[in-house]
């Protein structure tokens, strides 16, 4: 019965502890910058940089997003969602690529306390972006 | 029986162990969205937007808002204000409970309500300008506890909103 108590012990630490992240990875956020990027980014074949902002807010709204702030020189949108008692953060970039022919777009979100690094959430996010410009939307190298 | 007590706690400890994580379908558009999107969007026969703008920041004054951020090259406002929640159903209920005997009960106090206004040019019709408005709300209660925090899909509210526009772009269009 002893040893059952132990392993029983053990397993209760295992799963408090399984989830703890280190200090600076709360901070400073994770290591998989590049794997995040790729997910968050997509380019768009247009010039024009404040209809891409434009659209980015108007695709926000479709999701029942409230927007906190824009920039439209700077290309930011921020803003958050309310979905039964969980909050959503997003902020949105959008700047024009060095050749000037397309703009590139940038999304991250929170979900409550935590970064979303799930690619298809972004995945969909970009599909309604796309549509709502008339443009498909590319992988960034 | 023992053995049972710890595989259930063993259980609920793996359940609640993780923070929520994003569910999948977070940013795939709702059904309902073009309902939505039809119950919060007016279109205005009008070819200037900052006066549009003008008239929205006026609506939202009219209505109590402090005004958080305005930016006119993409057509933004947001706006906010903190009022009251309390509705009497659940002051019934807490003095019912009271009486009772029970533990105190804590109720709504307090709602954190924010909007934004956007203009968009239509892209159906050069002449005019779409305007779409977003309500949500944080509802915290007695103990300071957030109770509800939801995006606000109520269809006389948004149609008053757009009444008290209209009556506001008319006012501005007549420099009143």
């Amino acid at each position: 019965m002893n040893s059952l108590k132990v392993a029983f012990l053990a397993i209760c630490l295992a799963l408090v502890s399984g989830c703890a992240t280190t200090h600076d990875a709360r901070i400073l956020g994770a290591d998989n910058q590049v794997e995040l990027r790729s997910m968050q980014t997509r380019s768009f074949d247009t010039s024009d940089k404040t209809v891409v902002v434009r659209n980015v807010i108007s695709t926000l709204q479709d999701l029942s997003f409230v927007i906190d702030k824009t920039d439209t020189d700077l290309g930011t949108v921020s803003a958050t969602r309310l979905v039964s008692g969980n909050r959503v953060r997003m902020t949105v970039t959008a700047r024009p690529s060095s050749s000037g022919k397309s703009v590139i777009v940038r999304a991250n979100a929170q979900y409550n306390l935590k970064p979303i690094e799930n690619p298809k959430i972004y995945q969909d996010f970009f599909s309604s972006l796309s549509k709502s410009l008339f443009l498909s939307a590319n992988a960034v190298e | 029986m023992k053995k049972m007590k710890y595989i259930i706690i063993a259980c609920a400890l793996g359940v609640t162990g993780c923070a929520t994580t994003a569910p999948e379908n977070l940013f795939q558009v709702s059904d309902t969205s073009l309902q939505d999107r039809q119950m919060q969007s007016r279109f205005f026969e009008t070819e200037n937007e900052v006066a549009l703008l003008s008239a929205g920041v006026a609506v939202l004054q009219d209505m109590g808002y402090s005004i958080d951020e305005t930016e006119t090259k993409s057509g933004v406002i947001t706006a906010s204000k903190t009022v009251d929640a309390t509705n009497n159903a659940q002051i019934a209920g807490a003095v019912l409970l009271a009486v009772l005997g029970g533990a105190p009960m804590s109720i709504d106090n307090e709602q954190q309500i924010r909007v934004s206004f956007v203009t968009t040019p239509s892209k159906l019709n050069n002449t005019g300008y779409l305007g779409r408005v977003t309500f949500q709300r944080i509802v915290t209660n007695t103990q300071g506890q957030v109770t509800k925090a939801e995006t606000i899909n109520n269809e006389e509210l948004y149609t008053e909103f757009f009444n008290k526009l209209s009556k506001s772009v008319f006012l501005e269009a007549q420099k009143i």
